[in-house]
């Protein structure tokens, strides 16, 4: 086939998608740029370009605290998640036939309207919640334990149950990749089988983890409904205080510069992660 | 050795408590949804069908519902229609900047979900577009368009190019050959992501509540709910019909995925075999 007609008739039929997408990635982001530098006086914008959001927004200790707190628990939920899900790819890919049956039951949860799921363990978190009413019922605790609901734990283990299949299926992928001859071969050099996971398998699998954790670690850091709904006054995240800004507050500028500094964020320490990973990867071998 | 091994708590252990882990909050809402008790705690009182009984007479219920199928349908079919494009253009051609294209294209997975929705509500403001049932289409196509890529993607990796070739060689006419050849073999993988894009759009809650405006979709009517303990017996009802029908739906986007993949891959295995 002629090189030209593949290369045109492949941009025609990838351009529509593309462009849809991009645009609709470049555009609005383009608009928060420009409202990040605008200021508010009630409803009328004032258009002169100014750092003054950027200021204020960094200068405010609740955002600072905010930001960091969304960054450190979408940090602990991304390593609890992979963490759990590691021995279940293991599993999956390794010590059982009906893969197939296995992988769609985990992801059979997921289809579920991911607001009922965060409010189901909102139900059995609760001072009222089925925990407390359970273990009372049996006579293991008498009064209902607090320190389960509206904190940083109920906001780790809502978000880890959350996001399961996307920690296990890219990890399983990797794991199932993985020549199974450069086991035995390990085996064979005289390897324990401690030895083999460390030093065979794990690293062959970290461009499983890096992507599970990308796919995780990003969409926390932005997590509205969750810190909403079981994290209380000690869970809320970025993403509440940056849609109060562009609901109650209504202040839209600085609601912009929050979302920017959000992503600066997330893309500094997505980078970071990354770099990590690949440094740790190197040196085991 | 054998022995010590039957008796630790193995790896299957281990997978079972994390399926009940996973499956304990999803399944709570059925349970209780019969429960004629209107907190979720043990024990269990009574048997009721009540809850389920209201939801017909829930006005807003119903509109938000119908919102949400119009939503879901017109997202389904835009993201499926670049969906198609796209994957075969990833698939069949190899062209100068592709790689940069199938990057672009699966940006929606990795921004996260606030920034797109504050961003688009920006822009759809000062584009003139007010928060309505467009706006929202308009958003969730562009959330589900990598699902509908990833999906087509795979139908047309089954999808042996020489089975086009021989009907053109045949003297089949270019839309001879999309009814005949293409669409009976890459069918069911359109079908699987119709009904996985629509899944998605029917189940997302914050670019909906930025930009849906006066018209809710069901997840927003849900969010407007689930913060009066009054209506929990009826969300909880509500939940559970749902889980059923989101089930029901991945399990025929499953069947048919399945039927693109066996219907094909039979014969690309035995092509590729070394």
């Amino acid at each position: 086939m002629p090189l030209r007609t593949d290369t045109s008739k492949g941009l025609a039929l990838g351009a529509p998608a593309t462009l849809y997408v991009g645009l609709l990635v470049v555009a609005p982001l383009g608009m928060l740029v420009a409202y990040s530098f605008w200021t508010q006086t009630y409803v009328a914008i004032d258009h002169s370009l100014t750092w003054e959001n950027y200021r204020s927004a960094i200068g405010d200790p609740l955002v600072r605290h905010l930001l960091f707190r969304s960054v450190w628990i979408a940090a602990l939920v991304t390593l609890m998640t992979v963490l759990l899900a590691y021995p279940i790819a293991y599993f999956i890919a390794f010590r059982t036939e009906r893969k197939a049956l296995w992988l769609l039951l985990i992801t059979i949860p997921f289809w579920t309207s991911y607001l009922l799921r965060v409010f189901a363990w909102k139900l059995i978190l609760g001072f009222n919640g089925l925990l407390n009413s359970g273990l009372q019922g049996l006579g293991l605790i008498h009064e209902p334990m607090t320190w389960l609901l509206y904190n940083e734990f109920a906001v780790v283990l809502t978000l880890a149950h959350a996001w399961a299949p996307f920690a296990i299926l890219p990890i399983y992928v990797s794991l199932q990749k993985i020549d199974r001859r450069l086991l035995e071969a390990a085996t064979d050099l005289g390897s324990g089988k401690l030895e083999r996971f460390f030093r065979v398998t794990l690293p062959l699998t970290i461009p499983g983890i890096i992507s599970s954790s990308l796919i995780i670690f990003i969409p926390t850091v932005g997590d509205y409904v969750t810190p909403a709904l079981v994290g209380g006054a000690d869970g809320k995240m970025i993403a509440n205080l940056i849609q109060v800004q562009f609901g109650p507050a209504n202040d839209w500028p600085l609601g912009a510069t929050l979302s920017l500094l959000a992503m600066v964020t997330v893309g500094i320490v997505a980078v970071g992660y990354v770099l990590l990973l690949r440094f740790l990867g190197s040196r085991i071998r | 050795m054998k022995r010590l091994r039957r008796l630790l708590p193995g790896l299957g252990t281990y997978a079972a408590l994390y399926l009940a882990f996973l499956y304990l909050p999803v399944l709570l809402l059925p349970l209780f949804s019969f429960s004629e008790g209107t907190i979720v705690a043990f024990p269990i009182k009574g048997f009721t069908l009540d809850w389920y009984a209201q939801l017909g007479e829930a006005d807003t219920l119903l509109h938000s519902l119908a919102n949400s199928v119009i939503v879901g349908g017109s997202t389904a079919v835009l993201s499926t229609v670049l969906g198609l494009f796209a994957a075969r253009a990833y698939v069949r051609h190899r062209f100068f900047g592709r790689e940069i294209s199938e990057g672009i294209v699966m940006l929606p997975l990795v921004i996260p979900g606030i920034i797109v929705a504050s961003s688009m509500l920006v822009l759809f403001l000062f584009l003139g577009l007010r928060p309505s049932l467009p706006a929202v289409i308009l958003g969730h196509t562009f959330l589900t368009v990598p699902f509908a890529v990833s999906i087509l993607k795979s139908a047309f990796d089954e999808f042996d190019p020489a089975l086009e070739e021989a009907a053109y060689d045949l003297g089949e006419t270019t839309i001879g050959v999309f009814r005949r050849v293409t669409m009976p073999i890459i069918g069911p993988g359109i079908v699987s992501s119709l009904l996985v894009t629509f899944t998605v759009s029917f189940d997302e809650f914050v670019l909906a509540f930025f930009l849906s405006g006066n018209r809710p979709t069901l997840p927003v009517y849900i969010w407007s709910q689930i913060r009066f303990p009054a209506k929990l017996p009826n969300t909880l009802a509500l939940g559970s019909l749902l889980l059923a029908f989101s089930v029901l739906l991945l399990l025929t986007a499953e069947y048919f995925r399945r039927r693109a993949a066996t219907g094909q891959g039979a014969r690309k295995e035995s092509r590729d075999d070394r």
